[in-house]
This record gives C-alpha cells, structure tokens and sequence, in this order.
C-alpha cells in the first residue's frame, strides 16, 4: 500500500523526502586516508544493492519478499562522499544530503568514530542511519540511538568467538602484546580480548596506542619485540594494520611471536603479501561460506560479476544493511521514521548472507554470527582470492553482551 | 615499559628513524631557506617519488635505477612545477603560495590514486640490505641501518652543493638581492629554478629510499608532511643543519616518550615544538629575518 504524507506527521526528512518519484540515500565512505581500501570495498557494496533494489533483483527478494522495484515503488538515487574517515567531515557530508537532497536514510562508515558521530547527527535529524563497518563496542553500546541500527560484528562479539579459538590453539596463561589505534574502535576492541582472555589467565604485557594513521610503527614495535609477548594482537585496521604488519616482519617480530588479528581488516591478506598465513581472525563474512549459505553464494556470483574480484565483507554488510533497511520501510509500508524503527525493534527473524538474523530491540545491534578464519599457505590456496580456511561460524546469540553492558540507552522515537 | 634493553633499543631507533625524517624534511628547507616558498606539495613529491620508483622497480628489478628514476622524475616535475606555476607566486603573499601548493599536491595525490589504487604498493630493499642485524643489544632491520649511512650521504652532497658550490653562492646572494645579482647579468630565476629542482629531487630521492620502511599508498606523504614541518620547526625553517638536528630530535621524542606511554608520543612531539616556538621563535639553528 502506497504510503501517503498525510499518515504522520512532519519529522525528519519525512514527507518531503518521500513524497516525489524517488527518495535519496546519503553515503560517506572513506575513498582517502588510512581506510580508503576499505572504503571503496563498501562502496559498491551499497552501489550493488542499490542496483538490486531498483531492478526488483532475485537476491533482494530473497530478504526483502515485499520488494517489487525500488522501495515501496519509489527509485533509490544516492550521492556519495569522501569522509576520509574522519567525523567532522562525515558530518558536515550527511548534514548536507540532509538538508538539501532531503536523505531519508544514511550510511557510511569503517571508523567508529565517524559511526558514533553519525548516530548522533541521525538522532538529532531525525533521520535514520545503517550503518557501515564500525567495531566498536559503543556504536550499539554507550553511544547508541534509536535512529542507528548495525548489522556487523564488533569488538565483543569478536572477542567472545575469537577467544575460545586462541586458548585453544596457544593454551591458557600466555603474554599478549596488543597494538590499538587510539580511537573509540581500538581502546573497545582490546579491552573486550583483554576482559575475554583473562578468563584463560593470558596477561597483557604491553598495550601500544598509536594513532589513526601513524607513519611508522617501529617505536611500537621495538617496545612489543622487547616484551617477551606469546602472542601480538593487532587490533590496527586499514592501512594502519598493513603498515604495522609489515614492519612486525621487518623487526623480527612475527618470527618471536604469533600474530592475531581480531577484527579482520579486508583485503590484508592480498596487501600484506602473505604475511596473514597461519594467522588466525575474525571476520564478519568470507566469501568462501558460500558453501553452506545460499544467499552469499549469489551475493558472491552478482558482485563479482560487476567488479570482477571476490567481494569482502565491507561490501557484504553494506549489501545486506540496505537490503534489510529496504524490507523493513516495505515491512512498515511506510517512510515515516518511528515506523521503520518499529519494525526493526519486533526483532523479527529475517534471512541475511550468513543465515538467519534478527536486531534486538534494546540497542538495535544485529544478533549474527562471527566467522573465524586462518590464512592458508600459499600452497594450500585454490585461486588467488582463496586466502583464508573456514576455521568456525559461531552463532551470534552466544557472544552477545546483556543489552544495558555497555550503557545504551537509545532515546526517543519523535 | 621501561628496562635498560628497551631504552637503548629506543634510543638507537630514534637515531634512524631521525636521520629519515632529516633527509624528508632537507627538500622542504632547502626549497623554503633560498626560495621562501613554504611547499605544501612536498609530502605530496615525497609520494611522488616513491611510486616513480616503485614503478620503475616493476620494470626493470633494479633498486638502484628505482632510486634514480623516483629523483630524476619529482626532480622534472618539481622544474615543470617551478616554471608553469610556482615563479608566478615568488612576489605574492605566503597566504597564497600555501594555497596553490596545496592545491598542487593534492592534484597529485589523486592522479597516483587514480592510477596506482589506493592499494597499499611493496618495493623490496635491495638484496644486500634484507633482513635483521643483530647489533647484540638488539635486532635491526638491516634496511633501516643502511638508510642512515645513504641518508648522511645525501645530505652531505646537497650541502656541499647549496654551501660550497658556485651555484650555491649565486643562490644565497640572489636572496639576499636579487636586483644587484640580475644586474651582474646572473639570471637569478633561473637558478631559482634550479634550486626548486634540487629541492624536489631530494624529496622524490627520500620517496624512494623510504619506500621499503613503509608500503605506499597514495597517502604516504599526507602522513609524513605534518611531521616534516615540526622536524624544519624544531630545526630552524630554511636552516639545513637545522632540519638534520630537528629529525634526530624528533626522532628521539617519539622514540623514548613511547617507551613510557605510546599514547603520548606525538604529543610529546608537539609539545616539544611548541615550546622551540616560545624560547626560540626561528627554531634552534634558524637566523632571525630569513624570509
């Protein structure tokens, strides 16, 4: 049923975003900085699923039954631009999709600092945010609102399915090195490993903060290599982990001790030049699981049908994000923004590229698996995308915090 | 984390990693000290040289000719630069020469982005400086050592060539009056000319040399030009012992600071440069009027 102005009320972008032929999503990406790989990954994620929702696609209607062309027969249009991963420009980018494209929904992301600073502006615009790759542990935790919502996993769960992985492999009571960006994302993401590998007894002997890009580790490095650590885990990310990853070889470090990645970083295998094999991380989505779910299989073949490579898991949860924004307005069969966010909030079971999934009411943090993967040596790869084995899926339900851990209190609907 | 291995381990890092920062830096006094043009575009020539060379490693293997085509190459364009734009701003407000060196640089930026991706691009070391030294109180990569004998090297040809060297000489006195060395029948915006040249030559030839610490993207040199300007602060702008005693300073504070707390270690820096600015407002070896 066609939504019509004069339902609801004024808020937000809603009516006058909604009310002609088409409606606009706003998209920040880092296409500059530290993240820019990263950042163009995610970006034709959301271009694909754009492409998909226009079409009417096959895969869209697989998750988004109710999608016929479009959103509730309206054409998406969007415009993009560069955050260069930082928040203020981010900002100032959505709050001008906001004010003159009249964005009914936006998204961006891969730095949590930009993510909690767009969950902010959405809240006080009253426009809803998907967001993009974002690991912090506060984007649904402290600095939650009820107009963000998140579908990939973040510094507890990855630590919560991580962790039982490295006992086993490294054994109880052994000495980390940690190396965390200094933001949001890095002090979250090593605090949830250190609060996880406690239990086992593991002890952190040095944290090293350093910022968001840094250019050149070896003062860090050379405080790691003197550490006398079992383990390095580099919760870096973007070209901050390449860099610091490389260097780690270059100092001897990786040949003293083992490296963890906590939060994979796409596209590290390729640019580290196999330094990631036999190295264990957790990701959000690897291609190869297309095995056992049907839906990244499709994912897979159209995306790399229009890009030519093996999509990463940037360009997964930007896809899968989009398309499950574009079941819910259908789902509501309405823009108005309370709607939708209801919608979300009947914590309904819907299909996603990893299975079934569904966001929790309270802090509107997708409840989804974490993949666990080990790089493979060169001589065990079949193809030159074929990076890492499948070590573990591990169900979302069980690495969840309790909703209120990490403070969120989501806010008002109007 | 402090013990008596670490610290020293540190103290001998800082070393290195200042005698880098001294060689990126020597590009942008030089061009500031006899030109007065502050270029924004250095750390963006920096970039340059290194994908100049990597791109000439992919062709021929050779580190060596990667070393030569990275220099000669930003040196061409920084002549090109000099000519087509930059001598049109010699008589115009600083405010203005940021600006269109800015603009330059990140023209720049997003020409190599445009070409190269942002993919992160690796030139080995060559075969003679691979791997770790052992130096008995700690592991080095062997690279790094070698950088700080090419890196004193460098610096001691550009100084025996901007200090005692005809060319040198002109170029001080064109400074000081330009009038009087014009009418001598000197042409003093060529060797201004020159002079930027050699300036962005020294800044592709640091590109390619520290190309093998880091692995380049095209933000290589966005990362290192805020660094650089605290390094010729600290230093003295234009004074070019003033930029070696700057990058070993600099690379000390961030070296020992992390020791204590990593957190701290930029900070430490800034800090460290705000309070040159306070006591010594031309930096540590800067003379006072040099425009």
């Amino acid at each position: 049923m066609p939504a019509y102005a004069e339902d609801h009320p004024a808020i937000g972008t809603y009516p006058a975003g909604s009310s002609g032929p088409s409606v606009f999503i706003g998209i920040s990406v880092p296409r500059t900085g530290t993240y820019a790989v990263q950042g163009e990954d995610e970006l034709k994620g959301y271009e694909l699923a754009v492409e998909h929702i226009n079409s009417g696609h096959e895969l869209i209607k697989k998750i988004s039954p109710k999608t016929k062309k479009g959103v509730l027969g309206k054409e998406v249009k969007y415009g993009v631009a560069d955050s260069a991963a930082k928040p203020n420009e981010a900002v100032q980018a959505q709050q001008r999709f906001i004010s003159e494209n009249k964005a009914i929904v936006i998204t961006g992301g891969t730095s949590s600092a930009v993510a909690v600073a767009l969950n902010k502006l959405a809240q006080r615009e009253k426009v809803l945010f998907v967001c993009g790759i974002s690991g912090s542990n506060d984007t649904t935790g402290k600095d939650c609102v009820r107009y963000g919502f998140r579908q990939n996993f973040y510094g507890q769960t990855a630590a919560a399915a991580i962790s039982p992985v490295l006992i086993k492999t490294f054994g109880k009571n052994k000495k980390a090195a940690y190396l965390t960006p200094d933001y949001t994302y890095g002090h979250t993401v090593t605090k949830s490993m250190q609060d996880q590998l406690a239990e086992a007894g593991w002890t952190t002997v040095t944290n090293q903060v350093s910022p968001l890009g840094a250019p050149d580790f070896s003062s860090y490095l050379l405080n790691v290599a003197n550490s006398g650590a079992d383990v390095l885990i580099n919760v870096n990310w973007g070209h901050d982990a390449v860099l610091s990853i490389q260097q780690a070889k270059q100092f001897g470090v990786l040949d003293k001790m083992k490296l963890v990645v906590p939060y994979q970083v796409p596209f590290l295998a390729r640019e580290t030049g196999g330094l990631m094999q036999g190295v264990y991380a957790a990701t959000d989505y690897w291609w190869s699981i297309e095995d056992k779910y049907p839906l990244a299989k499709m994912f897979n073949e159209a995306f790399e049908k229009k890009y030519n490579y093996k999509p990463e898991w940037g360009a997964a949860n930007a896809y899968i994000s989009f398309a499950h924004w574009a079941r819910m307005v259908e789902e509501a069969g309405t823009f108005y923004p309370p709607d939708v966010i209801k919608t979300y909030e009947k914590e309904e079971v819907i299909p996603s590229l990893v299975g079934d999934v569904h966001y929790r009411k309270e802090d509107h943090q997708c409840v989804r698996p974490v993949i666990i993967v080990k790089g493979k040596e060169q001589k065990d790869m079949k193809g030159k995308e074929d990076y890492y084995d499948i070590v573990e899926i591990v169900p979302g339900a069980g690495l969840m915090q309790k909703p209120d851990a990490f403070g969120c209190n989501l806010g008002d609907y109007t | 984390m402090f013990n008596w291995p670490n610290f020293v381990s540190q103290v001998f890092n800082g070393l290195a990693l200042g005698a880098l920062l001294a060689l990126i830096s020597s590009g942008l006094t030089i061009i500031y000290g006899t030109l007065g043009v502050l270029n924004l575009a250095h750390g963006a020539m920096f970039m340059l040289g290194g994908y100049a060379g990597y791109a000439a490693f992919q062709y021929t293997g050779s580190f060596i000719i990667a070393v030569i085509a990275g220099s000669l190459f930003v040196m061409v364009v920084g002549v090109l630069m000099e000519r087509i734009i930059i001598r049109h701003f010699y008589q115009r407000p600083h405010e203005d020469q940021l600006l269109v060196t800015f603009g330059i640089g990140i023209c720049f930026v997003e020409l190599v982005r445009l070409v190269f991706s942002s993919d992160s691009k690796l030139v080995p070391p060559p075969p003679l400086f691979q791997g770790i030294t052992s130096l008995g109180f700690l592991f080095y990569p062997t690279y790094r050592l070698a950088v700080v004998g090419i890196v004193a090297i460098a610096l001691g040809v550009l100084f025996v060539v901007l200090y005692r060297t005809r060319l040198g000489m002109i170029v001080r006195a064109g400074i000081e009056d330009s009038v009087m060395v014009d009418s001598l029948g000197i042409n003093v915006y060529r060797v201004f000319m020159i002079v930027f040249g050699i300036g962005a030559m020294a800044a592709g030839f640091a590109g390619i040399i520290n190309a093998p610490v880091v692995s380049l993207t095209p933000g290589v040199g966005d990362d290192i030009l805020v660094e650089t300007f605290v390094v010729v602060v600290i230093g003295g702008v234009g004074s070019f012992p003033g930029a070696i005693l700057g990058g070993l300073i600099a690379g000390e504070i961030i070296s020992i600071t992390s020791i204590f707390d990593p957190g701290y270690a930029y900070v430490m820096l800034f800090a460290a440069m705000t309070l040159v600015l306070v006591v010594r407002p031309h930096g540590l070896l800067g003379v006072q009027g040099r425009e």
